[in-house]
């Protein structure tokens, strides 16, 4: 680290800004998504089918608009006022939760909630490029999602808090839920710096960079997409891991409804760690190997030596396979392609994930029926240890090691 | 506004709305103390003596003392003052010998499970569930017992929505989950990934029960074959059996209007003739229904003006009387007859 480049070593303050928003944000969500269920089975009285219906909406409605979200703000070249369209439609949706008494009502709540996130996500996240030196990025999204699992971990356990002291008390955590909404919204619009990302690099008096499709060309970044949908297309939700220890392990068994808390911890404890090392080891290698701890969850998952040790074993896995790969997938995004289009890319990236990921959830779930979850694991494992190497391959070369000497 | 205006304006904005959140939370703590500490609704009396005698035994959901703890009244006389136990439970079952209680643990981490007590009111096993409570039956006999749970656990995961329903024998052997067993229906097997089945209702001979099974959307009544591990449709559209203690008919509620989410009303199978009779039972009924006797059922109905209360019903098979409010504020009954 040369002398005349101290702020290398340190995480802008915009970063941490963007986390502790990221963090209040998550903490109104996850306290009300944790209580949905009790919520709609108990007090609206809803069937369970009602249920699956609104669980669908929760996974879908945040992708689609995703893209829209990236261009929008490399477009216009300002991510922090779409960032803040987006948070404020979630907060508007918080409120509309306070006077949902019907299923008609809940859906759209829920609608414009996931709306707003997917709005949001993809210019947070050029926000963050705009505001760390290339070289430590991988720390700068680590810190920011250290910050973000801090809330989605805070967030249950403060709703359930609440339902224990006051037993009837949804309202209650519709209201705080509300309260750190708005908080995050208000912490964003006064202290996050309105970063134009395109502008900042022009010269005076000459126009910015504006954004192109074509800049979405870059050979890295299609190499990018193709790995990203290569490994997603063999990761399952957590909850299939979870289903398949609490079917063996007696601990994981009686607090099924909390294993997510342990990969959340293990998820928030590396994240900075991991997202160091992805700076000084090569964010590319770090993203392919982190699905080799993916791997690891599946083997514990599949072995038939279950146990404590496997279960916790697994719960690591999971946190560090989240730790390598989340905000290390954003990193990379924004590496392959010009500033101006740099929203987008990450945009792309997320919604190739998500949607492969979905693909990937539906088509084990069939597996599963068909061959037993022992083996549909051990397929699952067998195709991600086939799958990481060729992945390998495809990044190998597109990103070239950041020098930080 | 400079920078650090920018910052003290974003703490105080942030210490007047999450203040305000907690000022709100104490008042509305407050208000549920009074209302849980208070004098119960219904003429009660609690007691830690075991209930005997031909009774209802049903979850109480009067507001005041006692909200959401077993109680009973004598079968005799259903209006009359109920014993409310200590033990809170979301499902209640009973027969002579044994009592299942479906409940949730709340808490920072809030859990669920399932406990079975003898007569004596001492707890023989628990067993831990994936989510919320929803059905629970035990065989006449007191040998065998069911629970149903949704899988809600993993708030943001990508699991489906869905049940989980297994079958123990009281001394604790496990059958493991309904799901494994195959599922017929017209001869061929349903091997869909989203099989769901729930709300078992047991027959006298320790093998055969009902139960629904759901896939693609569809629902069956499903007959189920302990020794077999097999559930083979017997009719479609028909959800949370329940047998007549005579074995005759299987009451159980069906869709009568497919709006989403859909409307219950209760139905009436005839097992010789194969004849349906659909019970005017207005109101959404989302309940397993139970035998009062041969002719006659008991279901639970949510109140549309208190949330978390609901009433016990009465109504005949016979397919043209009306149901008859039995017991106020009442939930998840059951007949136990000495």
């Amino acid at each position: 680290m040369s002398p005349g480049r101290p702020a290398a070593t340190r995480v802008s303050s915009v970063v941490i800004a963007l986390g502790i928003v990221s963090l209040v944000t998550d903490v109104s969500s996850e306290s009300v998504s944790a209580i949905l269920p009790l919520y709609i089975t108990g007090v609206l009285g809803l069937s369970t089918v009602a249920y699956g219906f609104l669980d669908g909406i929760y996974q879908g409605v945040s992708a689609i608009v995703r893209i829209a979200g990236g261009w929008a703000a490399d477009r216009g070249d300002q991510p922090k006022w779409i960032a803040f369209f987006g948070y404020g439609l979630s907060a508007l949706a918080r409120t509309g939760l306070l006077f949902a008494t019907g299923f008609t009502s809940l859906v759209a709540v829920i609608a414009v909630d996931r709306l707003g996130k997917g709005v949001r996500t993809a210019p947070r996240d050029a926000l963050i490029t705009a505001s760390s030196l290339p070289e430590n990025l991988g720390r700068s999204f680590g810190v920011h999602r250290m910050l973000d699992t801090v809330g989605a971990a805070v967030g249950p356990l403060l709703a359930f808090a609440i339902l224990f002291a006051i037993p009837d008390g949804y309202d209650t955590v519709f209201v705080v839920s509300l309260a750190f909404a708005i908080v995050g919204v208000f912490v964003l619009g006064l202290i996050v710096p309105n970063t134009r990302p395109s502008a900042a690099l022009a010269a005076p008096g000459t126009s910015r960079a504006s954004f192109r499709w074509a800049q979405l060309r870059d050979p890295r970044l299609r190499r990018l997409l193709l790995t990203a949908g290569l490994l997603g297309i063999v990761t399952i939700g957590d909850g299939f891991i979870y289903l398949v220890l609490q079917s063996r392990d007696a601990f994981a068994a009686a607090w099924f409804p909390l294993l997510y808390v342990g990969t959340n911890v293990a998820f928030l404890l590396l994240a900075i760690p991991l997202g160091r090392f992805a700076d000084r080891f090569g964010r590319a290698r770090v993203f392919v190997c982190g699905h080799l701890a993916l791997l690891t969850a599946y083997v514990c998952a599949a072995v038939p030596v279950a146990g404590l040790p496997t279960t916790i074993l697994c719960l690591i896995a999971l946190g560090v396979f989240y730790a390598s790969t989340d905000g290390i997938l954003a990193a990379l995004a924004s590496q392959s392609t010009p500033e101006a289009s740099r929203a987008t890319a990450i945009a792309s990236a997320q919604t190739v994930v998500a949607v492969t990921r979905l693909i990937a959830s539906t088509g084990f779930g069939l597996l599963w029926f068909a061959v037993g979850r022992g083996n549909a694991m051990m397929i699952i494992a067998g195709a991600l240890a086939l799958l990481i190497p060729l992945a390998a391959l495809v990044l190998r070369g597109a990103f070239a090691r950041v020098q930080t000497t | 506004m400079t920078a650090r205006r920018r910052s003290i304006a974003a703490v105080l904005v942030s210490a007047v709305l999450l203040g305000g959140a907690g000022g709100y939370g104490i008042v509305a703590w407050a208000a549920s103390q009074e209302r849980r500490t208070g004098a119960s609704t219904v003429q009660a009396v609690s007691t830690d003596i075991v209930a005997t005698g031909d009774r209802i035994v049903f979850r109480n959901t009067a507001s005041g003392d006692g909200y959401g703890l077993v109680a009973s009244v004598p079968l005799a006389d259903p209006a009359g003052e109920r014993s409310v136990t200590t033990v809170a439970c979301d499902r209640v079952y009973a027969t002579t010998a044994a009592q299942m209680c479906l409940h949730i643990d709340r808490g920072i981490v809030t859990t669920f499970a399932a406990t079975l007590r003898g007569a004596d009111a001492a707890e023989l096993r628990s067993w831990p569930l994936p989510g919320i409570p929803s059905r629970t039956r035990i065989s006449a006999n007191s040998h065998l017992v069911a629970m149903t749970a949704f899988v809600t656990g993993e708030s943001y995961g990508t699991v489906a929505f869905s049940t989980q329903t297994t079958i123990s024998t009281a001394d604790g052997t496990d059958f493991g989950n309904l799901e494994d067993f195959a599922l017929m229906v017209d001869g061929d097997r349903i091997t869909a990934a989203d099989r769901n089945i729930w709300g078992v209702t047991f027959a006298s001979d320790d093998s055969t029960f009902y139960a629904t099974a759901a896939s693609a959307g569809r629902t069956w009544l499903v007959q189920g074959d302990l020794a077999a591990r097999t559930l083979t449709a017997i009719r479609e559209s028909a959800e949370c059996p329940s047998l007549s203690p005579d074995g005759r008919h299987v009451a159980y509620k069906k869709v009568v209007a497919g709006t989403q989410p859909p409307i219950w009303s209760i139905a009436v199978l005839d097992l010789g003739t194969g004849v349906e009779t659909l019970l005017p039972a207005p109101g959404n009924v989302d309940d397993q229904v139970e035998w009062l006797d041969d002719s006659t059922l008991l279901y639970g109905l949510a109140r549309t003006d208190v949330v978390g209360d609901s009433d016990v019903w009465s109504i005949s098979i016979d397919g043209v009387s009306e149901p008859r409010l039995f017991i106020p504020h009442a939930w998840s009954p059951s007949v136990v007859r000495t």
